[in-house]
């Protein structure tokens, strides 16, 4: 069969469910099997080899349980209620569903902007007000602006795009290293990622080159609706370096609970990557109802002597967080830094930290976690630091802090070692404090609210992480810290 | 009208009754010394002016400048215009001493309907407060009181008092743990604050204090009483004496 009649005979098939309109063309109905892998990807028209990679990431998920080792407690997932494809939206059908303006959209959203002090154009876009892009595009001239970033991407050789146009445009990149950092069947939510996933980013940077911008400021104007299964696939040759800033610190709404997404990274000899996150969906109401359950997979792979990947993260949404940014040390030399600031407040349950595998000689991992509890959050931190017999004179240090705000909340700690050679060195310091009555009085005889005071203290708890992030979003991510540990006083 | 004045003050800690029936009265421009042997209740008397949580009044009044003291909020009460000097600074690890500053400053020129202050201005002006205490521009960006040593600590509450300029300054044994260079840089600080518009409060163990800044009112404070009052001589006595003969007397 060639793939034209293939395609055709996956058209008909549709008819199969019965869609009729037009509209409901675009939404594959609820439920996982072969067919919804094949109709996924015949409507992004893949090549070939996407689908047979799909499908037998299909095929290894049909074999999988979900984990339970974790320290999250949810109602079952039922995998076969949850719907897997939705087109992207026209103009039309967004503008429909808009509020008409930001008199519409709802006022406790907007005090929320206020607080994190985003600017006021963009709390319409981000709001999703009707023709909110044109305001944006007037201040921002966001066109001129992108065109400007794309060109001088383009100059240096920087490839940015969804993944969708990577598969499109660079197939061979992709065929090359999708999946070299991630296995299909790595776990339970990284293979159903892989057979289902929506869209996301592909970047590459080719050798010597240095990206010439953060790779943040254009992705925060531009990043909308990516889905519930994002997938990120970032490659730095030889000498190359890359920064890369995902998410937002503006509250964001979906209507999917589960999100499962993937990013894998791959950096070559001397090359390195910075890769930060600022994470803040729905976490659900003060009683622990809704809320996101983000369980991501992200892994990065020091592949070549002498290269480095850090990863920063700010964990302050979602309802459940199971989420672990690893590091394969295989290049001798090289070196992985994981830097996170986990906060739960309410009922969130967070069980996040990191695996440094360390393979190559003389490798080194720096580990600084710090996980905030208030109300009745638990926030956990599992980290694995594992030393491979190859890997001589390897060095770890992990510091691993947690602060509890009240005497409702738990923090826990879960560090595994393993080291096969004898000659590694690897460092554990953990700490466990709250918040003291001297220090909230001391500030506050200095004139700052409780809040204030409260904020203060927390955010000098996290100096150490907000130190490694890009300067703009340090700043937000102190405001959104404040906003998370919103009522957790007094 | 005084600045502040209290009176039969009674405040619990857990339960126990640490201030017995405190009265004094410190007008504008005065300063008083308060003096009195370990465990008397300077330091308690020092929070409950301040507000801490905790420390609860259960007879008595006090006025502050025309308020009523006990119906606000630590916050409040320095905004008012209330400074304490720590006995004990704590230490905030993580969060900068020039942010700390800058926060309390503006926290207080908000409350006064004034803008923030710009970062020239304030630059300025603190780098000449930390020359005038004898510091290194080096500690304002270090970790509020994190790993100060114990005059440093000191030298730091001074610096944030010349700062906020509060209308009473209440300092608890700022002096201790000073060495000979320092106790001279911190009086001199102190006295510079001295002045017709504001009230200082020195809790101290030492005459020595008291050669640099001299009060106006000593107060002997015992058990939670206030059971002599004086002038400046009544340090002399206390340093010549001792506190034996003084409470005899009183008893
Ligand atoms: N939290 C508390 N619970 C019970 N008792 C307390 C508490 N805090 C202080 N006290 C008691 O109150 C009394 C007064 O203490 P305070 O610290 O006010 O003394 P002080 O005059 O400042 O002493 P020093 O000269 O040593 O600084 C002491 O007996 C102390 O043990
Ligand atoms: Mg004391």
């Amino acid at each position: 069969m060639t793939e034209t009649q293939e395609l055709e005979q996956l058209v008909k098939r549709e008819y199969k469910y019965g869609f009729t309109t037009d509209i409901e063309q675009e939404i594959i109905p609820p439920g996982l099997d072969e067919d919804v892998v094949r109709m996924i990807s015949a409507k992004k028209k893949e090549p070939e080899f996407m689908l047979e990679w799909r499908l037998s990431a299909f095929r290894h998920w049909q074999t999988m349980t979900e984990p339970e080792w974790a320290h999250v407690h949810y109602p079952r997932i039922d995998y076969q209620a949850l719907s897997y494809y939705a087109a992207p939206k026209s103009q039309e059908e967004l503008d429909a569903e808009a509020p008409e303006s930001l008199d519409d959209v709802d006022p406790k959203l907007l005090e929320t902007y206020e607080k994190l002090g985003i600017p006021l154009h963009e709390r319409a876009a981000l709001a999703g007000v009707k023709g909110a892009n044109v305001a944006v595009d007037a201040v921002f001239d966001s066109v001129s602006v992108t065109t400007t970033f794309k060109e001088k991407l383009a100059e240096a050789g920087v490839i940015f795009c969804s993944f969708s146009e990577a598969v499109e445009n660079h197939p061979e990149l992709v065929k090359k290293y999708l999946g070299t950092v991630v296995p299909q069947g790595d776990n339970f939510f990284a293979a159903l990622n892989s057979a289902v996933f929506s869209d996301g980013s592909f970047v590459y940077v080719p050798k010597g080159v240095k990206c010439p911008m953060e790779l943040s400021t254009y992705f925060r104007i531009n990043a909308k609706n990516t889905g519930q299964f994002e997938r990120t696939l970032i490659i730095a040759e030889e000498g190359a370096s890359v920064s890369y800033l995902e998410g937002c610190t503006a509250p964001q709404r979906d209507e999917n609970q589960l999100h499962a997404a993937v990013v894998e990274l791959v950096a070559l000899d001397d090359a390195e990557i910075k890769y930060s996150t600022v994470q803040n969906w729905y976490p659900g109401d003060e009683e622990g109802k809704g809320g996101i359950y983000n369980f991501v997979t992200k892994r990065g792979e020091c592949r070549g002597d002498r290269s480095k990947i850090t990863w920063t993260q700010v964990e302050a949404g979602s309802a459940i967080t199971w989420k672990y940014p690893s590091c394969v040390l295989k290049g001798d030399d090289s070196v992985g830094e994981f830097y996170s600031v986990a906060v739960g407040n309410n009922y969130q349950q967070i069980d996040s930290g990191t695996k440094m595998i360390h393979l190559g000689k003389r490798t080194r991992s720096t580990i600084v976690s710090k996980g905030i509890s208030a109300g009745h959050a638990e926030n956990a931190y599992r980290g694995l630091v594992h030393i491979g017999k190859t890997a001589t004179d390897a060095r770890n240090f992990t510091q691993c802090d947690s602060l509890l705000i009240g005497d409702r909340c738990g923090a826990h700690t879960f560090p595994y070692i393993e080291a096969k050679n004898a000659s590694a060195q690897v460092e554990h310091e953990a700490t466990t404090s709250k918040v003291s009555d001297d220090q909230m009085f001391y500030l506050r005889s200095r004139g700052l609210s409780e809040e204030d005071a409260m904020n203060m203290v927390v955010s000098g708890f996290c100096k150490d992480v907000f130190n490694e992030l890009p300067m703009e979003f340090a700043v937000e991510a102190q405001a959104l810290l404040a906003v998370s540990l919103e009522g957790s006083v007094g | 009208m005084a600045l502040l004045e209290i009176k039969n003050l009674h405040a619990e800690i857990d339960g126990s009754e640490i201030l017995k029936g405190i009265d004094l009265t410190v007008n504008a421009g005065e300063v008083h010394a308060i003096m009195g042997p370990n465990g008397s209740g300077k330091s308690t008397l020092c929070h409950v002016l301040g507000g801490r949580d905790g420390y609860e009044v259960t007879q008595g009044t006090i006025t502050f400048d025309g308020h009523d003291l006990l119906e606000m909020e630590t916050e409040e009460r320095a905004i008012a215009g209330m400074l304490l000097g720590f006995q004990h600074p704590v230490e905030i690890p993580g969060v900068k001493n020039i942010y700390l500053l800058k926060e309390a400053l503006n926290a207080k020129r908000e409350a006064q309907g004034l803008e923030e202050i710009d970062t020239f201005t304030f630059m300025k002006q603190v780098r000449e407060l930390v020359a005038s205490m004898d510091m290194d521009d080096a500690f304002l960006h270090r970790g509020v009181n994190a790993g100060f040593s114990g005059g440093e600590k000191k030298r730091n509450e001074i610096l944030q008092m010349l700062l906020l300029e509060p209308k009473l300054a209440l300092l608890d044994e700022t002096d201790s743990g000073l060495d000979i260079d320092a106790l001279k840089v911190v009086s001199d600080g102190i006295n510079r604050m001295r002045g017709e518009a504001r009230g200082i409060i020195l809790v101290t163990h030492y005459q020595r204090l008291l050669n640099y800044v001299e009060p106006d009112m000593v107060h002997v404070l015992y058990k939670g009483k206030i059971i002599k009052s004086g002038d400046k001589t009544l340090a002399h006595r206390l340093e010549a004496e001792g506190y034996q003969e003084i409470l005899q007397e009183a008893s």
